[in-house]
């Protein structure tokens, strides 16, 4: 305790000391830094904090210190967000890297991959994107028909993936290839890394309904990828991805979209007004009050969830969390342009149909909600 | 505040879990039904219970009880739902004792809570007047006499009204009938000359009554709390009832969940086991996201009673609210995927669904407390 509570007095210290001014404003989703090769910073602190961050490797803090990161237990990386919140420091780094691949290597990565790889990620030198995703294998990803054919020391890779985000400003892609054709569609498969400048990568950015996205379709034509490059042994990718997907559910199903928004009931409010102190619209009002007991219920159940983890060391809940809080999302986004009337449905830039559209895609992305209730089926019900 | 039961509220979880699957259970209601038991309740689960402290389990300590938390004892309410336990711990040891705790005089509490805790005194709330819960309705008159008070009007749907010792009932001494102003809280012995107590059955096997009071006198001592401030007694002590109500029918809801779970897994039909449906798996999966996630709201509305937080009214309305809901999914789910023999008789899964409507109903249902949920965050 006595060594937590110096802890504590410490960063707090080092964060007042560190953290620019600037970088302890709300952030938008632009003024996020992503780092890589092509990031262009938004200002000097941005570029300052990241630098200042990675230096002591808290941009993934609970990595060990020999790659790069800030061996903290994980009370003292609670202690850093809550230390960083009370400022409002915003996260010096958003990296698919640290979140997914980062955490893959740790666990199954050889000691020449990790060496290469992970060092630069806390640096946020390297952007990575996700290559799971194709034209014909979404939900039944296991399928996935991307082919790296074994030419001794290096595979060359066909296929083409799809949904991959940032893909155009990535760096590096972590992507699935089918190894060996002969076999189980699960055991056939590996997780290879390579440089997105490499010969043969092209990347064809795709238009949502909601307009442009982050996601692109990345064509894949005797792509040249060295064995070392292999995460965890050949043709055992699939235990690799699933621990990965693990991590990413638990990204989405924590909507960070939805905790920092102003609750629906200001919304409604402000849009439609009060009479006698009730919302001027009963049908409306009723809705509004369920979607928040809904939500209130949701949020408990993911802060009862950390609670479990910290106590039990145990959760087998993300799938639950990503079902709850991405069906969540979409409700609100019905009623928030329900609230708004017409107005929600003019096309424009800042409408808010482009987020009401976009919500639709949350359970589907990361497994869609129908998958969710598959995993939760079959793992935690027992259900054949 | 954390959102996981300590080591003590385990201990009672297990224990009241173990004790309850021993001496509760659907075989017991249905033989109570089935003998027209007069109480609606076993004796001797009650006295069980009694010995092992739960009729005094919120009391505090110094007057006998267990001084349990609220979150310790919604465990037992949980279990309550889950084993379909009749008994009066609702009516009593926690609707009961709570008003006498926080309304009763020095005097009152020193006479009533260590009987309560002991067993010796059954209690019963009496303030609806009409069939839909609304504790502002209160039209039931108590003008002064010479020495007291004389009270006029009925009562309606009084859970355990006719096995009570005492009843505590709301009336009016100024105001109108849908004023929160006005209220004032009686004890009342069940025995007082002018009142009739007729007991109802009621479609999950147990029982309310009707209290009809005329020229009903009591003197100034049956007074509990302040006069014409019962609403803010009344209020509370509705905020702890519905939060124990809650946990009951996540009680109801694991229990139906878990059956159909079973019986999903060992019924057969086109050569296969019914589980390895889909259609049937969603449901469940569906199902079951939906009871952890009235785990959370539970627990939290049972801490925020604990920790008298300004915002356990919110929480606990929200949880009567998402408990409601769910238990009236679980219990339909269970009747329609149990198929035909989930609606027979013989079989325990319509036992679940009776008292899930009658849980639901109780000190208000998912519409009355959306209302108040709106009501409390200002809109």
């Amino acid at each position: 305790m006595q060594d937590l509570h110096h802890f504590r007095d410490k960063t707090r210290e080092w964060l007042e000391e560190n953290c620019p001014q600037s970088m302890r404003k709300p952030m938008l989703e632009k003024d996020k830094c992503w780092g890589g090769r092509n990031f262009v910073f938004q200002s000097d602190d941005q570029a300052l904090w990241l630098e200042r961050m990675s230096a002591v490797g808290w941009t993934a803090p609970a990595w060990p210190k020999s790659y790069g990161g800030g061996g903290l237990n994980p009370d003292q990386v609670k202690i850093l967000r809550e230390e960083m919140m009370a400022i409002k420091a915003r996260a010096p780094l958003s990296s698919m890297g640290i979140g997914m691949i980062g955490p893959a290597l740790l666990k199954f990565g050889s000691e020449t991959l990790k060496q290469q790889h992970l060092r630069p990620m806390v640096r946020g030198e390297i952007r990575w994107c996700q290559g799971y995703s194709e034209p014909n294998f979404g939900s039944d990803l296991a399928g996935l028909q991307t082919k790296a054919d074994d030419y001794g020391d290096y595979f060359l890779v066909n296929g083409q993936k799809v949904w991959t985000s940032y893909a155009d400003e990535a760096d590096w892609m972590f992507a699935l290839v089918r190894t060996d054709t002969e076999v189980g569609k699960h055991s056939g498969i590996s997780l290879v890394l390579f440089d997105m400048t490499s010969p043969g990568v092209e990347v064809r950015p795709i238009k949502l309904i909601s307009g442009t996205s982050q996601f692109s379709e990345t064509f894949l034509d005797d792509v040249r990828v060295a064995k070392d490059q292999v995460v965890g042994d050949i043709n055992n990718g699939w235990i690799v991805a699933k621990y990965l997907l693990t991590h990413e559910r638990e990204s989405i199903g924590g909507i960070g979209g939805v905790t920092g928004q102003r609750s629906l009931g200001a919304e409604a409010i402000e849009a439609v007004g009060l009479k006698a102190g009730r919302l001027d619209d009963e049908v409306l009002r009723s809705e509004i009050a369920a979607w928040e007991v809904d939500f209130r219920c949701h949020q408990l159940t993911t802060e009862r969830v950390k609670d479990e983890i910290a106590s039990f060391g145990v959760g087998n809940t993300s799938a639950m969390l990503k079902y709850s809080g991405t069906e969540l999302n979409k409700r609100r986004h019905e009623l928030s342009i329900a609230l708004q009337g017409m107005a929600a449905l003019e096309w424009n830039e800042a409408s808010p149909s482009r987020t009401w559209l976009r919500s639709k895609g949350n359970s589907i992305e990361g497994g869609t909600s129908e998958v969710q209730l598959n995993i939760i089926a079959k793992r935690i019900l027992g259900m054949g | 505040m954390h959102l996981v039961l300590n080591e003590d509220e385990q201990m009672v979880r297990t224990s009241c879990a173990d004790f309850l699957a021993e001496q509760a259970g659907p075989d017991l209601l249905r033989q109570l039904r089935d003998s027209d038991d007069p109480t609606g309740y076993s004796g001797e689960l009650w006295d069980n219970m009694i010995e092992l402290g739960w009729a005094g389990v919120l009391i505090d300590e110094s007057f006998g009880g267990l001084g349990f938390s609220h979150a310790g004892m919604g465990q037992i309410s949980e279990y309550a739902g889950s084993t379909l336990a009749s008994s009066p711990l609702f009516s009593t040891a926690i609707v009961g004792a709570s008003v006498v705790a926080l309304a009763g005089s020095k005097n009152h509490k020193e006479s009533l809570l260590p009987a309560i805790a002991s067993g010796e005194m059954r209690l019963a709330l009496a303030i609806d007047e009409s069939s839909r819960h609304d504790p502002h309705r209160v039209a039931m008159t108590a003008t002064p006499s010479e020495s007291g008070y004389t009270l006029n009007g009925q009562k309606t749907f009084v859970v355990d009204g006719h096995v009570a010792d005492r009843l505590i009932v709301a009336a009016r001494t100024s105001g109108q009938s849908g004023e929160s102003q006005g209220i004032t809280l009686f004890l009342v012995p069940y025995d007082a000359e002018g009142i009739e107590i007729t007991r109802s059955i009621m479609v999950d096997s147990r029982n309310a009554a009707e209290i009809v009071c005329s020229d009903v006198h009591v003197d100034q001592a049956a007074i509990l709390g302040s006069m014409d401030e019962g609403m803010t007694i009344l209020a509370a002590v509705l905020d702890i009832g519905n939060a124990h109500l809650s946990s009951e029918l996540l009680g109801i809801a694991v229990a139906c969940f878990d059956r159909t779970l079973a019986y999903l897994k060992e019924r057969t039909q086109f050569g296969v086991k019914i589980a390895s449906f889909q259609a049937l798996q969603h449901r469940a999966a569906t199902l079951w996201i939906e009871i952890e996630l009235c785990k959370s709201i539970v627990l939290k509305a049972l801490r925020a009673l604990d920790a008298s937080s300004p915002d356990a009214p919110l929480l606990v309305s929200m949880a009567k609210v998402k408990t409601c809901k769910i238990a009236e999914l679980a219990t339909n789910e269970a009747v329609q995927m149990h198929g035909g023999i989930g609606m027979t008789d013989e079989y325990d899964i319509g036992f679940f669904m009776k008292r899930a409507r009658v849980v639901q109903a109780l000190l208000g249902d998912q519409r009355y407390h959306l209302n108040r949920c709106a009501q409390l965050s200002g809109y």
